[in-house]
């Protein structure tokens, strides 16, 4: 999400599920939506029967969305940024690309300043000693007014296309196959299938899912294929983008509300320089890089003003910033992502901690760890339908038997829990929202069980009764707690509807508001998430919606439920349009230019502006996409890193092999192993019988898939004297699984600067609470995040397997 | 299958056992949803988004809890046009199970298992520790001086399983004791 937020502008989904049918190539790569996504793999299925459409699976096994693939090519985990580099360097040697579209919808015409460029494994501006890199020389050129300069020929040597033609020359057919372990064969014709839709009238799709963001250079990965969609003009079109496969219900509604370093709506959570409302403000409200750029986040104030006044009601107004001292500001080189604050917690700097339906001891990479740091706490409080091993950590040694044989008893553990029993989905009302960026509203069916409650009773209960003592006793800074807003009918349990509302947002006179272009900086609006703002306005709630109709045959459904921002079901649906403001695809285009207004999908443009007014990415300074991305933090160009536990050097330059700036714990608890010792890749994933931790304490899934298994390639077994059902032990620097062999021809050995290299496959899904058990995978798993994102690397690590 | 032909459909299609089989089945699968209430939802797992409909029975009477007794795709979503996956269409199980946590439970520094607490008892110590905890480590200027408002020794995770409104009401209880680390599962 990261990636997509600084390609495009927003961290989301391009197109959506329903959309994939008007795709002619569906590339699936770091997904197995058959398998995982097995409801929303049907518009791929649909798309080959309408349109004979092809689709190309790439990934370490041959799994169910390969077996029913057009082409199947076999990889090495942690190698797509080699093999996307590669198929940009093949779109641009056959001239493959969509040039009309990269002129006018990327930077590709954009000038780089001087002093750039990579050499042995770093962009320039390296800085050996402080691991760091300066990005002074990765700006756009300016030309004088503050906007950067551009060369529309592209043909200036430092103009963003002849840069990236130069830094993927490198990325032959040969040499990917080198790295990736296919052959170049079966690279080039994957490519040609990819790369026939640069062409105007063809739209080509990919689909992903945590294939591509668990690496420790995911958001490199991501961009990496943002840059060629880029490339063959498939963003923006229907059955295009770049489309993630979230793997959980309100996965993007909770990011969608902020989460580590954000507010409500994707604003940034203030640092410590930011020691005032306008300080802040000025440090994040962009300024636009050319002239034609709507910069749509120069807003900022409006968002965030509105946000503060629906946090703080009456207490926000201009002479106090709007309550903006009442934020938490953290320091600013502070990491508070997933590894960071664990490993504080590990540490012993944090007493308490609170799980709302989350399972660190099963999610979180190196489960050793994570026990560890749970048993560092004074208390916890696990709100859940159903034990988990989080809530049970403390007799993980009893039920995890030989996994945790070092961990302590019971009796050695002071961290004191609160089990507490919460309502399920069918016992809440409220929205969801999907892959799609779709908020569905759903209803509640029957009370919940027992004494179980609702969340947002427990919540509002906790929070009112903290909020009690403080008002009695008094204590540290009492002022961010009770002037938060909390106006609800039945403060004690708000009604969902209520929040939703507020969330909407509405003007002084309680008017709910139509969308976030009525949101206002002096006070006057209140909003709790702009990009939700519309979702509910005064006509009442449009997520509950149930329209059929589908007036541009495109799959856009744009009366079935409401989808953020504004409705509009194709992001940057602009760009499926030329200079003229005609399709590139005349038949797919989700909006038409009519001489005076835009028709069709909600324009992501304003609606009766000349095509030629404003560039088609209206949430980036520049205006256009990004082939050129000097925001991540590794390079502006993706470059092929080793995982961090790697079989071989990085064929490319061996000595700066894996990230230089990936996320690297070096406790006693974070060992790292070497080719040596653990000679196998290996991968963990899903199963199409359970979903994550949840479904075993299921009956059906546990008796459609009752067993952990190990799926060990048929000549690594042979090798090893393995037979199918043989108890086989996976061990990896930080733990152990054990479980039966599934002897399998789907891994395929590859052959990787001449060795060969097996990789094992260990699915999720497990644990040691529930009605089936088995070992946890993430005993495996390394201390080891991407640096943007913070995601752990769960594909591609190195372990040994032996017989038991 | 050739030739052969499945128990199923010898039963469903045959006469030959003398009689008519299709009334009985017809009967059988009217009775169980033909008297429920019918609620839209949304399947909680993968964010496909599938639209489900939860059929209940019994909330019809009073003093009556209704029970579901059936979960199927709905048919009016353009996602999933009625169907479900195979964890989808045992989502009943989800509900209705004997494993779902039905009381507070609370375990004791160094003790090896869970006893029951009542909410009122488990509210009030558990808004003294955060209470406690928030007042030890609270932090309302940095070293430098500048007002941070931050609560460094709190952690909170959660809510990609739970709706956004929940999810707002999570930030404002977050921001309301200024915690700092707050993580969900799109970081995993």
């Amino acid at each position: 999400m990261a990636s997509l937020a600084a390609t495009f502008g927003r961290g989301a989904m391009t197109n959506g599920w329903t959309d994939v049918v008007n795709a002619d190539v569906i590339l699936v790569m770091g997904g197995n939506p058959a398998e995982n996504h097995p409801v929303g793999f049907r518009f791929v299925m649909e798309a080959r029967r309408r349109r004979k459409a092809k689709l190309v699976s790439i990934d370490p096994r041959f799994n169910r969305t390969a077996a029913v693939s057009d082409c199947y090519v076999p990889m090495r985990a942690g190698t797509d940024i080699a093999f996307l580099g590669g198929l940009i360097h093949y779109a641009l040697e056959n001239k493959l690309y969509h040039a009309d579209y990269i002129k006018l919808h990327t930077n590709a015409s954009f000038l780089v300043k001087e002093g750039f460029g990579f050499e042995n494994g770093h962009f320039s501006g390296w800085n050996a000693e402080k691991k760091t890199y300066d990005r002074s020389t990765w700006q756009y050129e300016s030309d004088g007014q503050g906007f950067a300069k551009v060369d529309p020929t592209l043909e200036h040597p430092r103009c963003v296309f002849q840069l990236m033609r130069k830094h993927y020359e490198r990325y032959t057919p040969e040499a990917v196959a080198n790295i990736a372990g296919c052959s170049a064969g079966e690279f080039n014709r994957a490519a040609a299938i990819i790369c026939s839709t640069g062409r105007p009238d063809k739209s080509g799709t990919i689909l992903y899912a945590l294939g591509w963001t668990q690496h420790s250079h995911a958001v490199q990965l991501i961009h990496t294929a943002a840059m060629l969609q880029l490339l063959l003009g498939n963003v923006g079109v229907p059955g295009g983008g770049v489309n993630a496969q979230r793997g959980h219900a309100n996965i993007k509604g909770s990011t969608d509300m902020g989460s580590w370093n954000n507010l409500p709506g994707y604003l940034r959570l203030p640092r410590a320089n930011h020691t005032s409302l306008d300080e802040f403000l000025k440090a994040n409200t962009p300024k636009p890089l050319r002239p034609n750029s709507m910069n749509y986040w120069s807003n900022t104030p409006k968002f965030m003003t509105s946000l503060l006044k629906a946090y703080y009601g009456r207490h926000a107004a201009r002479k106090n910033g709007f309550g903006y001292h009442n934020l938490p500001k953290i320091g600013e080189s502070d990491n508070n992502s997933w590894g960071f604050f664990f490993d504080r917690m590990h540490k012993g700097s944090i007493e308490g901690f609170l799980s709302f339906g989350m399972n660190p001891v099963a999610n979180g990479p190196n489960t050793p760890k994570m026990l560890d740091a749970l048993s560092k706490l004074k208390w916890m409080i696990v709100v859940e339908n159903f034990e988990t091993e989080t809530a049970a950590f403390w007799n993980a040694k009893k039920l995890g038997e030989k996994y945790y044989s070092s961990f302590i008893d019971p009796a050695g553990i002071q961290t004191e829990v609160f089990l507490l029993p919460a309502a399920c989905f069918a016992e809440k009302d409220g929205a969801f929202v999907n892959s799609s960026r779709w908020l569905q509203w759903k209803s509640a069916a029957v009370p919940p069980p027992g004494e179980a409650k609702p969340d947002q009773e427990i919540i509002a209960r906790l929070f009112l009764k903290v909020r009690e003592l403080y008002e009695k006793e008094g204590g540290k800074a009492p002022q961010p707690l009770l002037q938060m807003s909390w106006d609800y009918a039945n403060p004690l349990s708000p009604s969902l509807e209520e929040v939703a509302r507020e969330v909407n947002g509405r003007d002084l006179a309680g008017k709910q508001l139509n969308g976030f272009g009525e949101l206002k900086d002096d006070g006057s609006t209140a909003c709790g998430n702009w990009i939700y703002c519309g979702s509910w306005p005064e006509a009442g709630n449009m997520m509950a919606r149930r329209g059929q109709e589908d007036p541009t045959g495109l799959g856009l459904f744009p009366n079935y439920a409401w989808s953020w921002p504004a409705n509009r079901r194709i992001l940057y649906n602009r760009a499926a349009s030329d200079a003229g403001g005609k399709g590139w695809d005349p038949q797919r285009t989700s909006i038409r230019w009519d001489g005076v207004r835009w028709t069709g999908d909600t324009p992501d443009y304003k609606a009766d502006a000349k095509p030629s007014d404003f560039g088609a990415f209206i949430m980036l300074p520049e205006g256009v996409a990004k082939l050129f991305a000097a925001d991540l933090l590794e390079g502006p160009f993706p470059e092929h890193y080793e995982p961090a536990e790697s079989p071989v050097p990085n064929p490319l330059h061996k000595e700066v092999s894996s990230n230089p700036l990936a996320s690297v714990f070096q406790g006693a608890l974070d060992k790292l192993g070497s080719a040596k010792d653990y000679p196998y890749v290996a991968i963990t994933y899903r199963l199409t019988e359970h979903f994550h931790y949840w479904t075993k304490h299921m009956h059906a899934s546990g008796e459609l898939q009752s067993n952990f298994f190990v799926e060990v390639p048929e000549e690594l077994a042979r090798e090893k004297g393995i037979k199918g059902g043989d108890f086989v032990r996976v061990t990896s620097a930080r733990g152990s699984v054990e479980g039966p062999a599934l002897v399998t021809r789907r891994i395929r050995p590859l052959k990787v600067e001449g060795k060969t290299i097996y990789q094992i496959g260990i699915p999720i899904h497990w644990g040691f609470v529930g009605r089936v058990r088995g070992p946890l995978v993430n005993n495996l798993t390394p201390s080891v995040y991407d640096p943007n994102s913070g995601t752990p690397e769960y594909k591609g690590f190195l372990v040994n397997l032996e017989k038991v | 299958m050739g030739d052969s032909v499945s128990r199923r459909s010898f039963l469903l299609t045959t006469t030959a056992l003398g009689f008519d089989l299709k009334p009985a089945i017809a009967a059988a699968r009217e009775l169980k949803i033909s008297r429920t209430t019918q609620t839209h939802s949304v399947c909680p797992y993968c964010a496909v988004g599938c639209s489900v409909v939860i059929h209940t029975l019994g909330d019809k009477a009073r003093n009556v809890q209704p029970s579901v007794v059936h979960i199927e795709g709905d048919p009016d979503s353009p996602i999933n046009r009625g169907t479900l996956c195979s964890k989808g269409i045992s989502l009943k199980e989800f509900v209705v199970n004997e494993r779902r946590l039905t009381r507070p439970l609370y375990r004791a520094p160094g003790s090896s298992a869970w006893t029951r607490i009542s909410w009122e008892e488990a509210l009030d110590k558990m808004a003294r520790r955060i209470k406690d905890t928030r007042d030890r480590g609270f932090e309302e200027k940095d070293a430098q001086g500048r007002t941070v408002n931050r609560l460094p020794n709190l952690a909170l995770i959660g809510g990609c399983t739970d709706t956004n409104e929940i999810n707002y009401l999570i930030s404002k209880f977050r921001f309301g004791l200024g915690i700092a680390a707050y993580e969900n599962q799109a970081r995993l």
